[in-house]
């Protein structure tokens, strides 16, 4: 039982690392009609500016804002330099444009730190680990994430449901035509969006420094499964990518942590693990195959 | 005189390994394998993603079960243990290559019929989830390498050739390029080529008509994947090893980049992207470890800079070329 809630803790807190990502990639998608292959990218750049920072300083807290502002900066650079052009395109120029942004970005990140990973320090204060209930041992920062994550995700929901530019990405992701027509300068809301998409897929490249390892490609890891949880959520839909992140977050990681030992009760050991590996991967996949099967265009697919 | 140019870079490909020989340059002719292997699974793609308008993001899943199924095939036939107890291993290629391009189409008709009732970013998205299962599976699979791959000690063999030979290789698969080739169009040229074209266009329209989309799509996409399960065998011939990572969602985003690098909805486009794509690759690892970079911002240059890839900036250099002569 105590296992059990654990894993859901740890599911939960890849749920919302994924949302963080998922946000950003859905909102981009659903407004502008952009495939961004680079958002792992982002996601990495965060994740090294932040570490290094934090390693120079001596101080954890000082690597978040570098990690933020080192983001959005790259995504703002990218929007202007690349995707800016891509708006009009067809997806297939926006994959291999985006896909060509990614070689750029990894090799230079090689060139600058190096193909070994990073290892980010924990913050002083969230090392160890607290009792939550009794028997239940939990890493505080893992519980930071969580936090993070939700909070992350109540501000999202009133900068798009109560605000004016909330407004006008609700209108944008529904229609975007009708929103260029009612004169909303619509390449500064652009703009806006892909940096604030980047400031979010940065914070989460951070704050998962200490639990994953810091490396060249931790983008692509992480990217695939963010794109299931956008097409699961619904292109364009924030709740959708909340909903979705959740439950696949959970669904992972109960499916690796549980998976190969319901096997070994059936089969040899080494065979059951192999399987349970194997098949705990194809799990995010099949999940996303069975609901597109079911509601081709997602769970909370705007417009439906 | 199309017919005549077409000879001619035939006999010109077939005179290849002369010319590599006499310079001494071996990795040359492997290269040019590679480019061929390759041509045929992008022009495969390229059937379903510029004529047919499905962007399929799995694609390499049919290549790399090719691979397996010569790689399978191979362990059974050195163990001697028949595959589930019933099927006999082989490495004779006149049954391997039919095998492999008949199993592709089996996982393409499976695929293809659950990935078509989505459509747009759905589709890309679907049709790479059930590459991606396929990866893994693939590298759970212990009995077959798991994430190792099967290694394959010998190239299969063809009556009466030496298949050891590099250049005898070379000449085997480009004899199926060119047959290939051929076959795709008189495929592109028929009226079922032009109904897929039709669709792209305007689905609605060819509803409209009494034709049945979802049908003609399905066989489009179940002869794409046959093409990519060819060229998958091919490779797994060539390299003599077949793993997971010919089924990896990078591979699908290469043959993809040699689409739309050679020209979406071109007949020799594919070729010329794979081509293009590979010398890039290979010159510029051998000039720098940051090869990468250098490939990213070529890549980009190419997909900002000209809009339709090569074969449209060829096109366009040449009716330059004639305006400017007359």
């Amino acid at each position: 039982m105590i296992l059990v809630l654990e894993q859901i803790l740890n599911g939960l807190q890849y749920g919302v690392m994924l949302f963080l990502l998922a946000a950003g990639l859905t909102l981009i998608f659903g407004i502008m009609g952009v495939i961004n292959l680079a958002h792992g990218s982002l996601y990495m750049v965060g994740a090294y500016a932040g570490t290094w920072v934090a390693a120079e300083t001596g101080s954890f807290w000082l690597g978040l804002p570098a990690a933020l502002a080192a983001a959005a900066v790259t995504g703002l650079a990218i929007e202007a330099a690349v995707v800016r052009r891509l708006y009009a395109r067809d997806h297939l120029d926006q994959v291999l444009a985006t896909f060509a942004l990614i070689l750029t970005f990894n090799q230079l990140i090689v060139i600058g730190f190096g193909r070994q990973p990073v290892f980010t320090m924990l913050p002083e204060a969230f090392a160890g680990s607290i009792e939550l209930i009794p028997g239940l041992h939990y890493p505080p920062y893992r519980l930071l994430i969580i936090a993070a994550g939700l909070l992350v995700a109540v501000g999202l929901y009133f900068l798009i449901n109560r605000t004016r530019i909330g407004m006008l990405v609700r209108a944008g992701s529904t229609n975007r035509e009708m929103v260029r027509a009612l004169g909303v300068d619509i390449r500064l809301l652009y703009t806006v969006v892909f940096g604030l998409g980047a400031l979010l897929a940065g914070l989460a490249g951070y704050m998962a420094g200490p639990i994953l390892a810091v490396q060249v490609g931790m983008g692509e890891q992480i990217l695939l499964a963010t794109f299931v949880v956008v097409v699961i959520g619904g292109v364009g839909s924030i709740r959708g990518a909340f909903v979705a992140g959740i439950v696949l977050g959970i669904v992972d990681t109960c499916l690796r942590a549980f998976l190969p030992g319901l096997l070994r009760q059936v089969m040899a050991g080494p065979e059951a693990d192999a399987l349970g590996i194997g098949i705990s991967s194809m799990g995010i996949y099949l999940l996303m195959a069975l609901v597109l099967l079911i509601r081709p265009k997602g769970l909370f697919a705007a417009g439906s | 005189m199309r017919v005549l140019g077409f000879a001619v870079l035939v006999a010109a490909l077939a005179a290849l390994p002369f010319v590599t020989d006499a310079l001494g340059q071996a990795a040359w002719l492997a290269l040019a394998t590679r480019i061929l292997i390759y041509g045929i699974a992008a022009a495969s793609l390229n059937f379903i993603l510029g004529y047919g308008g499905m962007v399929s993001f799995g694609h390499a899943a049919f290549f790399g079960i090719g691979g397996y199924v010569v790689g399978i095939l191979f362990t059974h036939h050195a163990s001697g243990e028949p595959l589930f107890g019933v099927i006999p291993g082989t490495d004779q290629m006149l049954v391997t290559l039919p095998v492999a391009i008949l199993v592709a189409g089996l996982f393409a008709a499976a695929i293809g019929a659950l990935s078509l009732r989505t459509g747009g970013v759905q589709f890309i998205m679907i049709t790479l989830a059930f590459a991606q299962m396929l990866f893994f599976l693939f590298v759970s699979l212990k009995a077959y390498g798991g994430e190792d791959g099967i290694i394959i000690r010998r190239t299969n063999a063809l009556p009466g050739l030496n298949m050891r030979d590099k250049a005898t290789l070379y000449w085997v698969v480009l004899t199926i390029a060119v047959l290939f080739f051929l076959g795709l169009r008189r495929l592109i040229n028929s009226s079922f080529g032009a109904v897929i074209s039709g669709i792209r266009q305007n689905e609605r329209r060819m509803a409209a008509l009494g034709i049945p989309a979802y049908r003609y799509k399905l066989a489009a996409f179940v002869l794409s994947g046959m093409g990519a399960g060819l060229a998958g065998a091919l490779m797994a011939n060539f390299l003599r090893f077949a793993s997971p990572d010919m089924m990896h969602w990078t591979k699908s985003g290469e043959l993809m980049i040699m689409v739309i690098l050679g020209g979406v909805g071109t007949l020799f486009g594919p070729f010329l992207g794979a081509g293009v794509f590979l010398m890039l690759e290979t010159f510029l690892a051998s000039w720098s470890e940051h090869w990468p970079l250098a490939l990213g911002l070529i890549l980009l240059v190419v997909v900002l800079g000209t809009r339709g890839g090569i074969e449209a900036l060829i096109r366009r250099l040449s009716a330059l070329g004639r305006g400017g002569g007359q």
